[in-house]
């Protein structure tokens, strides 16, 4: 699911990878509203029964970013094969339900305000996109799927000087901007 | 009376509305037509279900539907822009949560580069890895 602008910001990335698996798109951010989502990449996995058996994780398939994440992609591939294959259970339920994350009302006002963004900006009304993009940031700081993902409709590079700023600002004050679970995220590289 | 459009989901549609002292007033009858919710005997429904009102008088001000209010009815989120005459009715963080504490996957439908439409439901009966992921 890719959470851009427009299906043509995606394309590029799933023509090349060729998936055999479906690629979809979600510019309404559709799956960050149902499923607490805050910042990309975010990670599920869902059994036979459509339970949530791993919630909210950080895992990246390359390790194209892993000079700036610390994030090996191995650990979680590894877990995921042994996982699909039957080679190890998924996790406990009660340990499942300890990890889900859960939105408050703040978050989701700020994907409603999201929400009147994005519909504003697909009618070409910018100015006031512009608005409810920022107040969307400022009601849920730590979604980067509004702060840094609405960048790229406000004319804002989203790898550019204003996101490091925004990062060095997040992670200066101590909070994570990668938040994977315990297993994935290893203990020392991070 | 003017208008303003309501986003609920996919669809917008536009309802007559006025402003009142900083609040959105929705027709009553414009409401009902556009979003199917109507007030009667300190009640909000629709064809589905009744909600009772704590005060149906907060909701309902000079002939009209208070549209913070009703938002707070059914206990949804809602993003207001005046100048543009927009609204957008998000969802609701209790039944957000709820739906996710229950650790049932919720179902969506979203669709490929070529437009086609692809569910989650379809799949199950397999093990899923879904992976939000983004250009950015």
């Amino acid at each position: 699911m890719a959470l851009d602008k427009t299906a043509e910001d995606a394309r590029p990335w799933i023509e090349k990878a060729q998936p055999t698996h479906p690629a979809l798109i979600d510019t309404r951010h559709a799956l960050a509203d149902l499923y607490n989502v805050v910042n990309v990449p975010t990670i599920f996995w869902i059994d036979e029964r459509g339970r949530i058996v791993r919630p909210n994780d950080v895992a990246f398939g390359t390790d194209t970013f892993k000079h700036i994440t610390g994030l090996e992609s191995a650990r979680h591939l590894a877990a995921l094969r042994a996982w699909v294959s039957g080679r190890t259970p998924a996790p406990a339920a009660d340990e499942v339900r300890r990890q889900q994350p859960l939105p408050s009302a703040e978050d989701q006002q700020a994907r409603a305000e999201f929400g009147l963004g994005q519909w504003l900006w697909a009618q070409g009304r910018t100015a006031a996109a512009e608005r409810h993009f920022v107040r969307g940031g400022e009601l849920a700081p730590h979604d980067f799927t509004i702060r840094r993902g609405t960048m790229p409709m406000r004319g804002i590079d989203p790898m550019g000087p204003q996101f490091r700023e925004m990062l060095q600002s997040w992670v200066g004050a101590g909070r994570p901007y990668y938040r994977p679970l315990p297993d994935t995220a290893g203990t020392k590289e991070n | 009376m003017s208008t303003f459009t309501v986003i609920d989901g996919e669809r917008a549609v536009t309802v007559a509305a006025r402003l009142s002292g900083g609040r959105v007033l929705l027709d009553p009858a414009g409401l009902h037509e556009a979003l199917g919710w109507e007030i009667h005997d300190g009640l909000l429904c629709n064809d589905a279900m009744c909600i009772p009102l704590a005060d149906a008088s907060a909701l309902t001000r000079d002939g009209g539907v208070d549209l913070a209010g009703f938002a707070a009815a059914l206990d949804r989120a809602v993003a207001v822009d005046v100048a543009e005459r927009a609204a957008f009715l998000g969802g609701s963080a209790r039944e957000r949560a709820q739906a996710l504490a229950s650790q049932q996957a919720p179902d969506f439908t979203l669709p490929d580069l070529a437009g086609h439409p692809h569910s989650l439901a379809e799949h199950r009966g397999k093990k899923i890895l879904l992976v939000a992921w983004a250009s950015w």
